[in-house]
């Protein structure tokens, strides 16, 4: 072999070794600091106290506000993006001329590309005054805001994956039911819907994953009020604002508080985790279904 | 027209019964094109092609590859539509009307002119559902009606007995020849008068090509078949007519028997006996 391919074969294998440490790394980070975090807290405090005040002279380290303020930003997002995304990988699959297809799909994914800060910043200047003079009890950091923008990040997501999905479904279908006499709306919703739902719920399920780790949105627009409820007007703070919030501040590393932060971030990542999972177990099943 | 009905399926191996158009001449063919020119974009791949079908026979297309049997048979229920460079001239009348009139709705046309594929394409749901399509998308939702139709389009298609007692299962589990039948039951639920078959058995092991042969023989009976095929002894099974293109051309349309035993062209001689280009 030359000496230049072992060269780029070492570099090759480098890189892969170096991601795959640093990812080790990371949820090394996250383990062995919650162990200690859990050696303060039971796991079952953690898990179904109703209070989360680490940072309050009477403390209590009950996860759940967190998680209900990141799941109901992240359904407000999905409720957004899966209808809207869905129509448009529709629209963009079967009804668009294929140049205007070419041209929108990229178009419609600079819309994941915008800094998550402008998103947020957004969310709260133009989106909250919007909603206050619709709802006038409003808190001025709410997770209906933040959850509404975040469903607009996340819409490329869903459309593009989706689109990549109805399109896969073999053309013989299509004949199938267009030669039955089905209109185009029902040829999409009765047959190409159905047949790409796989795809369609994969793309939906990494959405929601992004959705639930997107940060700086929820940051800014959605509060840091922990806090147990499902009212989108409320001000809430998501498990990643709660990290944000205790990293940037004043709390002493290595303290029981700062701890938090890991046993959090731990949650956050075992519900990524999760979906990530089931996602790709979907593909892989979806993937055998047409060959 | 053959006033034959059940014995016909014993007959099915035998030649092919003469056509006794002499009797019994109808006033207007069931299908009729009228000097059809076909273009995909610039490319003229039918050419000047007219052609009578009578109602409940089977018609056969022959012809080598890329020679337009395809393109022509899809003309009869519009589904060229959908290819953006496709364009036609010329008049095609199904019972006497223009299907590509400006007030018919190709929808109608589809319930009325059935198509059935080369390669079996059920939808990815159960057999049932498969048959009860296109009844469900005209928005019938009795299930009694819809339990009907599923048990007469399947007997139809001599598929009941094998699926009566998996109605559920999903139309993707069967075996192909199983999967075409299904398709066929699908197609037959809306009740067509007209069947389109693109070498419905191409795709289909022999015993599988011979139980639908049989079964188009049935279906003679009710429906206007046209069968496109490559198969040459195919055709002339079952086949009453046989229309041979060749690049586009409308060669010879004769009585199958005729085609096959005595072509007036010597063209279609060459390609039925295999002694071609
Ligand atoms: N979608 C299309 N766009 C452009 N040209 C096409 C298209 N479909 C078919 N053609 C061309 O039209 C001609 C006729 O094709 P058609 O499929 O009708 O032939 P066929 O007789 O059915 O052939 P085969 O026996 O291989 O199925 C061919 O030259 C083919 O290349
Ligand atoms: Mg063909």
């Amino acid at each position: 072999m030359k000496i230049s391919e072992k060269i780029i074969e070492g570099g090759l294998f480098s890189s892969a070794v170096i991601t795959i440490l640093t990812t080790i790394g990371i949820i090394w980070v996250l383990l062995s600091q919650s162990l200690v975090f859990f050696k303060d807290v039971s796991i079952w405090e953690f898990l179904t106290s109703t209070e989360w005040t680490p940072l309050f002279t009477k403390k209590s380290y009950g996860i759940l506000p967190l998680i209900s303020g990141t799941m109901l930003t992240t359904l407000i997002a999905v409720a957004i993006a899966l209808p809207l995304g869905l129509c448009i990988a529709i629209y963009l699959s079967e009804y668009a001329p294929r140049k205007f297809r070419d041209i929108f799909k990229p178009m419609l994914e600079v819309l994941a590309a915008v800094p998550t800060v402008v998103y947020g910043f957004f969310a709260l200047t133009v989106v909250t005054p919007f909603l206050k003079n619709i709802f006038p009890e409003i808190d001025t950091f709410n997770a209906l805001s933040a959850g509404l923008v975040m469903g607009v990040m996340i819409i490329p997501m869903v459309s593009s994956l989706s689109e990549d999905a109805l399109f896969a479904v073999p053309k013989s279908l299509r004949e199938a039911s267009y030669g039955m006499g089905a209109t185009r709306l029902q040829t999409s919703f009765k047959v190409l819907v159905p047949a790409a739902s796989s795809g369609i719920i994969v793309s939906v399920i990494l959405a929601f994953a992004r959705a639930i780790g997107e940060t700086m949105i929820v940051a800014i627009a959605a509060g840091q009020m922990p806090n147990l409820t499902a009212n989108p007007l409320a001000a809430v703070e998501t498990i990643t604002a709660y990290i944000v919030q205790v990293s940037l501040g004043d709390v002493a590393h290595g303290s029981i508080e700062y701890r938090t932060i890991f046993a959090a971030g731990l949650t956050l990542f075992a519900m990524t985790f999760v979906l990530n999972n089931v996602s790709f177990f979907i593909r892989k099943k979806y993937q055998e279904k047409y060959d | 027209m053959s006033t034959l009905t059940m014995e016909k399926k014993t007959h099915f191996a035998e030649p092919i019964k003469n056509m006794s158009d002499s009797k019994k001449k109808p006033s207007i063919a069931k299908i009729s094109t009228n000097n059809v020119n076909v273009f995909y974009g610039d490319n003229k791949v039918i050419k000047d092609v007219s052609i009578e079908i009578q109602e409940k026979s089977v018609t056969a297309f022959i012809g080598p590859s890329g020679c337009g049997k395809s393109t022509f048979l899809r003309l009869f229920n519009r589904m060229n539509d959908y290819i953006e460079t496709f364009r036609k001239e010329g008049d095609i009348c199904i019972d006497g009307k223009d299907i590509y009139g400006k007030k018919v709705m190709v929808e109608e046309l589809r319930k009325m002119v059935g198509m059935v594929f080369q390669k079996p394409n059920p939808f990815p749901k159960s057999i049932y559902e498969n048959v009860a399509f296109g009844l469900r998308i005209q928005g019938i939702k009795k299930r009694a009606v819809l339990d009907e139709a599923v048990e007469h389009s399947l007997r139809q298609a001599a598929l009941w007995e094998e699926v009566k007692d998996q109605l559920n299962k999903s139309a993707l589990a069967l075996s192909g020849g199983q999967q075409q039948r299904v398709c066929i039951a699908r197609a037959l639920a809306v009740g067509p008068s007209v069947l389109l078959m693109d070498e419905p058995a191409s795709a289909l092991d022999p015993i599988a090509t011979s139980k639908v042969e049989e079964l188009i023989h049935q279906l003679k009976e009710k429906y206007t078949i046209v069968i496109v095929t490559h198969n040459m002894q195919q055709a002339g099974r079952v086949s009453d007519k046989t229309a041979f293109f060749y690049l586009g051309n409308l060669v010879e349309f004769d009585k199958t028997k005729k085609i096959f035993t005595n072509p007036k062209q010597e063209l279609t001689e060459r390609y039925i006996t295999g002694r071609f280009g």
